[in-house]
């Protein structure tokens, strides 16, 4: 975490406020804290701001804001995060039905890490993760947390097509595609919560700054919980 | 109510308007027409004033047949627009009937058309806009590039037909065109790959779309001792990635997150002259302040305001 945030220009609309220099649930949380602070209150002049792992990019509106005011209301911000009742985070369970189709790399992630399939599954869903940010498709979470005991390297061939609920592991990172996509990761098992409903309210269920735990479902549960989408 | 058939869809002509803000949190980018200024002043000819939906074609316009009375203008990069076989002039509100079959003969200049309608290309609003967002499948028709049998409805206008643009105002999009930038976010990562980014063009490649322009010259170099990538971040429309090989890219509209160093970025006035400029063309970088950046967006504002009470 750096003692003051650094300032960085993004074109003549965009300013990246950026509090530290690694990814670090700390730093996170103080990226939390002010981006809370600006959709509870909005800064005026400030069109749109996205929190990432360590910085959040603030677009502005330069007839609106001038460049040193915004940077002045950031900083007296930061300097007293009390006065900005940030709530606790909350955490939200993901479903996943393990291996068999679902998780076509489950095997080889355990082979990988000489442990068994059920070994796998019991890290994977001990873990708690901090959704760091999202991005990449719509809702795609950016975790931290994975257990080392489950690495794994990408595939060395992407996949053409991954399915939309499909969890995965690429080296350190955890991650549920939310739409059919191309993908790399190794994919160990599959959700029938939607991550990404564009028609939906809210359209994307996650939000940067919560945390996610996965919870082993059979099969049928599976089934059970997709088709409550349809009804 | 019905105004066109899709024939032929073109290479990649999609629905867009002024962009989805307020999602990129969540991942999804702003989208929207790569050529603001084109698709103001199409929109404007037509007397649409809402933010409405156009057509944005690439290089290889669609063929479209009208199906109703309606009023359309096109503008941007000169595709040569027919109408019924006849030079369509652009910059001007044109009145279609049914039947009317417009179509694209080839790039002249520029890379992108914009084709308007009175009332709007209609289709459903998704988070607050209906531009096509291809890689999220939302917006447009069903988040996808048109195809041959879509049929268009457009909303209620009222605008009329033999309104242009004054010719001194229509942009030519030449194939050698300066862009101009600010330094940063990441221009620490660099010492003389500045240097080198002003110092000679750089040739757009083929792979140029709505999420970036790859661009081929010499080699931007990092500092030595630091990291050729940061942590992933969002994308800016306009930033100019360097990936460890000193490539430039020009991340676009369709773009959401990167872990590659931004030397500078395109200040927004200009993105659409990225936008227009088609493989091949060369593009060269020249340094400005943000208060000048300031400036020239103002007078890009007047200037469109302007355009737009001359068309009223």
């Amino acid at each position: 975490m750096y003692d003051k945030p650094r300032f960085l220009l993004a074109g003549d609309r965009g300013l990246l406020v950026e509090f530290g220099g690694a990814i670090d649930p700390e730093i996170n949380r103080k990226v939390r804290q002010i981006f809370l602070s600006l959709e509870k209150t909005p800064i005026d002049g400030v069109t749109e701001a996205i929190p990432t792992y360590r910085s959040i990019l603030v677009f502005y509106d330069p007839f609106r804001i001038h460049l040193e005011t915004l940077k002045k209301e950031i900083l007296d911000r930061e300097s007293e995060p009390d006065k900005w009742e940030t709530p606790p985070p909350e955490t939200i369970d993901i479903q996943v039905a393990y291996g068999g189709d679902f998780g076509p790399d489950l095997e080889f992630v355990a082979h990988h890490n000489k442990l068994t399939v059920e070994e796998v599954i019991q890290i994977h869903t001990s873990g708690t993760y901090l959704i760091y940010m999202l991005g990449f498709t719509p809702g795609f979470p950016f975790l931290g947390g994975l257990s080392e005991k489950i690495f794994a390297p990408r595939l060395e061939e992407p996949r053409l097509v991954v399915p939309a609920g499909s969890v995965g592991i690429a080296n350190n990172q955890t991650g549920i595609y939310p739409l059919d996509s191309p993908g790399g990761w190794r994919l160990i098992g599959k959700t029938p919560i939607r991550l990404y409903d564009p028609t939906g309210s809210p359209p994307i269920l996650l939000k940067a700054g919560n945390y996610l735990r996965f919870k082993r479902i059979s099969r049928e549960d599976f089934h059970e919980i997709a088709k409550r989408y349809e009804d | 109510m019905d105004i066109f058939e899709v024939i032929r869809p073109g290479a990649h002509t999609t629905v867009q308007d002024g962009g989805r803000f307020g999602f990129q949190q969540f991942g999804i980018p702003v989208c929207g027409v790569v050529d603001p200024f084109a698709y103001r002043v199409a929109n404007a000819l037509v007397g649409n004033r809402k933010g409405e939906a156009v057509l944005e074609a690439t290089i290889l316009g669609p063929t479209l047949k009208a199906l109703n009375q309606g009023l359309i203008a096109v503008t941007g990069g000169n595709l040569s627009p027919l109408l019924n076989n006849t030079l369509l002039p652009m910059w001007e509100s044109v009145a279609v009937h049914p039947e009317d079959i417009l179509q694209f003969k080839g790039v002249r200049t520029g890379c992108r058309a914009y084709i308007s309608v009175a009332g709007g290309i209609d289709v459903p609003i998704v988070m607050g806009s209906r531009s096509t967002y291809v890689a999220g499948k939302i917006g447009g028709v069903d988040g996808r590039p048109l195809a041959a049998g879509d049929r268009l409805n457009k909303g209620e206008g009222t605008g009329k037909a033999g309104m242009h643009l004054s010719p001194d105002l229509i942009p030519n999009y030449p194939d050698h065109i300066e862009i101009r930038v600010i330094l940063g976010p990441q221009d620490d990562y660099f010492s003389d790959g500045i240097e080198k980014l002003f110092s000679s063009p750089f040739k757009v490649s083929a792979k140029a779309d709505r999420m970036g322009y790859r661009l081929e010259g010499n080699p931007v170099p990092h500092k030595g001792g630091v990291d050729k990538s940061i942590i992933s971040e969002p994308s800016v429309p306009g930033g100019i990635q360097v990936p460890p090989d000193g490539q430039p890219i020009i991340l676009l509209v369709e773009q959401t997150v990167g872990g590659y160093t931004k030397i500078a970025t395109v200040i927004s006035p200009d993105i659409g002259k990225v936008g227009q400029a088609k493989p091949g063309n060369r593009i060269h970088f020249r340094q400005v302040d943000l208060d000048e950046s300031h400036r020239i967006l103002n007078t890009e504002e007047e200037k469109i305001e302007s355009i737009k009470m001359s068309l009223m």
